[in-house]
């Protein structure tokens, strides 16, 4: 018998489809695990309601608890709460910065994540993706992607 | 009142909040590889996925009370012109750049106040809903707020659009304020606001962007409600195309 620990574990090893650097459960997309019976239940929260990624993450999950023997799934979708930016892991905020966008804080971003500088200049509220704004820095001058705050 | 009208009021209900979304993303996404700029261009586009989105869900709502079978996807491919409930201003097409973006601030001012009634709805598959797209939305109306500023106080040539934009989509905002027997019943019983009751603070939102813009709303306080105008057709028959033409089409 699979434990909820394991199956969290596994799903903590999916890569989030548009930022591949979080996992799932960094991105703090995953609500719940647990049995029904001998089915596995895991709860599942849409980021952007109109977000790509939401079919791919369904997907994925799929594949990879499958691939681990899991052959009865239900997968939920959990609306309430909403997910927020405050869903997301400390763990998953620093690998975020590491990769090159300033997670979420706020009105704005904190820092360049590439200098640190704290002298920004906002592109636009939209960028690459649902959950992304485009910002520059003004001191070292490379744009970045903003994580913004939903 | 029996339980079966009050099925039907909220089937209705979450058929206009779709409606409204489907409707208004699709104009949007016109827009697609043809904004002023690649900012804009992307801007718009993620409005329109935000709101396609949200259509999914009120669609996906309705079909569940409606208790027939029909899928989000039935409910926007296969209904036609008189069947959908969105509100007026959503299908008047796109215009100009100018024309779009107010608009799209008409809208939105209306969407926050909507959302944010029905977060507290006494049905909790609308007040979930709400509580996901008004997150969403608050940054629509930030952008298209920001923008109708910024563009009613630019040149004279942005001014000058901007208030014929604002002459002539006035009356078709002041629908979204006409309630009609639906809304009178479901605001009894505190599943959704009252269409009037939203718009004393719509008045005062926009009235503070418009003072802003230096763009002045047209005194009259006729409002367009009801039917269609022959604009959606011509979405739908765009938007509709590949469903209705091949029915079993796979992505
Ligand atoms: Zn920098």
């Amino acid at each position: 018998m699979v434990s909820e620990r394991e199956v969290w574990d596994w799903l903590g090893q999916i890569p989030d489809p548009e930022i591949p650097v979080l996992s799932l459960v960094d991105l703090g997309v995953i609500r719940e695990v647990r049995f029904d019976g001998d089915t596995l239940v895991v709860g599942v929260t849409p980021t952007y309601s109109g977000c790509p990624a939401t079919a791919v993450i369904k997907q994925d999950i799929e594949a990879a608890l499958r691939a681990h023997g899991v052959d009865k799934l239900r997968l939920e979708r959990r609306l309430s709460p909403p997910w927020t930016t405050e869903w997301m892991s400390e763990d998953g905020r620093r690998k975020l910065r590491e990769y090159g966008v300033a997670p979420p804080s706020g009105r704005a971003p904190a820092a360049c994540p590439r200098c640190g500088s704290s002298k920004l200049r906002r592109v636009s509220q939209f960028g690459s993706t649902p959950c992304k704004a485009n910002y520059v820095c003004q001191e070292c001058l490379e744009p970045f992607d903003y994580f913004k705050c939903i | 009142m029996t339980s079966n009208s009050v099925s039907s009021d909220r089937f209705n209900y979450a058929l206009r909040l779709g409606d409204n979304a489907l409707i208004l993303s699709h104009r949007l996404s016109e827009w697609c590889g043809h904004g002023p700029a690649l900012e804009e261009d992307i801007a718009l586009t993620n409005v329109a996925l935000d709101l396609i989105g949200q259509a999914q869900f009120w669609l996906g709502l309705a079909g569940e009370l409606e208790g027939a079978g029909r899928s989000a996807d039935d409910l926007a491919y296969k209904r036609d012109a008189g069947a959908f409930r969105n509100a007026l201003l959503v299908e008047r097409p796109n215009g100009d750049y100018g024309h779009t973006l107010m608009r799209q601030y008409l809208f939105d001012a209306w969407h926050v106040e909507v959302l944010a009634a029905l977060t507290a709805s006494s049905d909790p598959r609308f007040a979930e809903i709400a509580a996901k797209a008004a997150r969403e939305v608050a940054y629509h109306v930030e952008r298209s707020g920001e923008l109708v500023a910024a563009l009613g106080d630019g040149t004279p040539q942005s001014h000058a659009r901007m208030q014929s934009a604002l002459d002539a989509l006035w009356a078709y905002a002041g629908g979204l304020f006409v309630g009609d027997e639906i809304d009178a019943r479901l605001a009894e019983q505190g599943i959704a606001p009252a269409a009037g009751s939203l718009r004393p603070e719509w008045d005062r939102a926009t009235g503070a962007v418009f003072a802003q813009a230096g763009l002045k709303p047209p005194a009259s306080a006729f409002a367009h409600k009801g039917g269609h105008t022959e604009a959606l057709g011509h979405l739908l028959a765009e938007m509709q195309f590949l469903p209705r033409a091949y029915p079993d089409a796979q992505w």
